[in-house]
């Protein structure tokens, strides 16, 4: 059989999502970011919520995310995303809001916005994208960055007496009440990838069925700012992040009940 | 058991040659071309397509989505 007759419509297994443009992303080569916006495409589409959902998007590299999905999206300001979820979310209680975030934007500037939105429990979804460095600015030192880490604001790597510790904000986002599935992926491999995908589709429809705030964090890679091939960051991250940030579901059942607190009497 | 014929096309001209779908591949399918595209990227290329399964597996990885994967049952 020639390539040919093998190239034909009726034997498609995979094409681009159809909610992905046509625009070039401008992402770096082998940049995650990619990988995890087909996936919200795939997911928008396989829910079928393309009419009623709504992306914020951050400040950070995927600050032009509204460039490739088609759909409704809104720019906050940076780490305010959750923010201007949650005003987008209570006022159109029939959309479907996620916030797309960086973690030099959700774990260091907006910690606070999100450390409280999770906590109120607001009906949207959280993509936490964590590759330990803020890549759009040029390779500094973020919260989560890896102690020994090399960054541009830490030539020596990162000193615990002088920067602090790593900060792991999803397992903070897990303690919080307001929260219904906090998990931790990665997409460095077809079979990660595909369960990153499920825990999207996952994280989407407790949105969709008002379970409280669902928190996906995608461990990722930023192959140009830690000065690798895309290849060997895939390798670096799976050596050197995944012993501190492990994969895996942190929080699978439904925001607590506000029965289980006794209110104060007046 | 059937045998399962893939191929895969490739955008050319939106690949950026990142080689992340070179690895993904367990065939041992796709290899990155020696000549760029107009960007300057050496894009992927089926350097032995038949042994292409069509699995998708480097479609999947691929972070600019340039791949199309096709599969016959013969």
């Amino acid at each position: 059989m020639e390539l040919k007759d093998i190239i034909n419509p009726n034997n498609l297994v995979y094409e681009k999502p159809k909610l992905l443009t046509e625009n070039t992303m401008h992402y770096c080569p082998g940049c995650s970011h990619g990988v995890v916006h087909k996936l919200l495409a795939e997911v928008i589409e396989d829910l079928d919520i393309q009419d009623k959902t709504i992306g914020v998007s951050p400040v950070g590299c995927a600050v032009f995310a509204y460039n490739y999905i088609e759909i409704d999206w809104q720019e906050a300001a940076h780490g305010r995303a959750p923010a201007v979820a949650t005003g987008i979310a209570r006022t159109n209680p029939d959309k479907v809001v996620f916030t797309y975030q960086g973690d030099g934007d959700l774990a260091s500037i907006g910690a606070a916005e999100i450390l409280h939105a999770c906590n109120r429990g607001e009906n949207m979804v959280v993509i936490f994208v964590n590759n330990g460095i803020y890549g759009m600015t040029g390779g500094q030192m973020a919260p989560t960055t890896l102690i020994g880490q090399v960054t541009a604001t830490t030539p020596n790597g990162r000193d615990v007496g002088r920067n602090g510790y790593p900060l792991k904000i999803t397992e903070l986002i897990a303690q919080l009440p307001g929260t219904s599935y906090v998990t931790r992926q990665s997409v460095h491999t077809p079979a990660t990838i595909r369960k990153c995908k499920k825990a999207l589709a996952k994280a989407f429809q407790a949105a969709i069925d008002k379970k409280g705030t669902s928190f996906v964090e995608v461990v990722s890679t930023c192959n140009m700012n830690w000065k690798m091939t895309p290849v060997k960051a895939n390798e670096w991250m799976v050596d050197n992040m995944f012993p501190f940030y492990q994969p895996g579901d942190l929080k699978d059942s439904s925001k607590t009940d506000p029965e289980s607190y006794t209110p104060l009497k007046n | 058991m059937a045998k399962v014929i893939g191929a895969v096309v490739v955008d050319n001209e939106e690949c950026k040659g990142c080689g992340l779908c070179v690895v993904a591949c367990p065939q041992d399918v796709l290899a990155q071309n020696k000549q760029v595209n107009s960007r300057g990227y050496h894009y992927s290329f089926m350097k032995n397509p038949e042994a292409c399964i069509g699995c998708s597996n480097c479609a999947t990885v691929c972070p600019d989505t340039c791949i199309t994967v096709y599969r016959v049952k013969i």
